[in-house]
């Protein structure tokens, strides 16, 4: 059954506070070389079937309107089996 | 006959009941409604009640935002209908387009519950125009995502257009850019907020206040605004 991803970010203009909190402890604890962390959200969804441009379309306008909120955070990918398609 | 508020249920909803009893206090009738129903059973001003819909996931109001009844608060709304959202019922709002911006989790990453002054910057709203601009009032805060955020265009037409309601003074609790505490539509029937105007309607129960311990009763002003839009739109 092929699965799509769909990763969602924090657009990168805006404060991620679960991601500052990382990077704070992350340089506690010694792991000072990574300069900054930030923390999205990944959606897996398995479909019956080939995924055809409808199943892709449909998978891109959920990612818009309902699992991403658009004023404060950005689609950046979407794969399919492991193998991005173009976002926009 | 008196006003009828409506105050809508969500699963993970926390202070109907208290938005409920606020409506009471100022005597009008509150309505309970249901998230899953397209029914507002013909009341005259509806309220987004605070809590945590959906546990918050996905994103705080997301998924209540899609509720069936949604449909008819976003036409309501449309047609001029006093709504306010409080606390999780305004990060529904901004879901659900009704209010520009988002609402992203407290800069410091910790859930903060104090008595929070605020002051009034719009006063001629469905939900404020018993306060007059510029004035100070205290009102509960108690949230984990409040940070108010937007787009620098968005932030100049809100400052330009007086849709701010409400400013936080003394201090900015959650990071909320230029100190936002709430939002008015441009018609001034939607009104948002994160702060919690319904626990601040009975002296005992509301904020300190300089005056004396629990003594804020700050809030009953924005359930007296409603009911003088209501009467100015019968």
């Amino acid at each position: 059954m092929p699965t799509i991803v769909v990763d969602v970010m924090p657009k990168a203009e805006l404060l991620d506070p679960q991601g500052k909190a990382t990077t704070g402890a992350l340089h506690r604890l010694g792991h000072g070389s990574f300069e900054n962390v930030r923390i999205g959200k990944r959606f897996e969804f398995t479909v019956e079937g080939e995924v055809t441009d409808a199943v892709l379309a449909e998978v891109r306008k959920v990612a818009d309107e309902i699992l991403s909120n658009s004023v404060i955070e950005d689609v950046v990918a979407i794969s399919v089996d492991g193998v991005p398609t173009e976002v926009r | 006959m008196s006003a009828r508020i409506g105050v809508i249920t969500f699963p993970g909803s926390l202070d109907d009941r208290d938005a409920q009893r606020a409506v009471r206090h100022v005597g009008a009738e509150p309505v309970a409604l249901w998230h899953g129903t397209h029914d507002l059973q013909g009341v005259d001003a509806i309220i987004l009640p605070g809590g945590f819909s959906y546990g918050d996931y996905l994103r705080p109001g997301a998924i209540a935002a899609f509720s069936p009844i949604m449909t008819e608060v976003i036409d309501a709304a449309n047609k001029g209908m006093p709504v306010l959202g409080i606390c999780n019922g305004f990060q529904m709002l901004v879901e659900s387009h009704l209010l520009p911006g988002g609402l992203i989790r407290n800069a410091h990453q910790q859930f903060i519950r104090r008595d929070q002054r605020l002051v009034v910057e719009n006063a001629s709203t469905a939900w404020t125009n018993t306060f007059e601009a510029g004035q100070e009032i205290i009102i509960p805060l108690k949230n984990g995502d409040g940070g108010y955020i937007a787009n620098d265009e968005t932030l100049k037409q809100l400052e330009g257009e007086g849709l701010i309601a409400f400013r936080y003074a003394g201090l900015n609790p959650n990071g909320s850019l230029n100190d936002i505490a709430g939002l008015s539509n441009e018609r001034g029937n939607v009104v948002g907020l994160m702060p919690h105007p319904e626990h601040a309607i009975e002296p005992g129960f509301g904020p300190n206040t300089p005056a004396a311990m629990r003594s804020g009763v700050d809030g009953l002003g924005f359930f007296e605004s409603a009911l003088n839009a209501i009467t100015a739109r019968v």
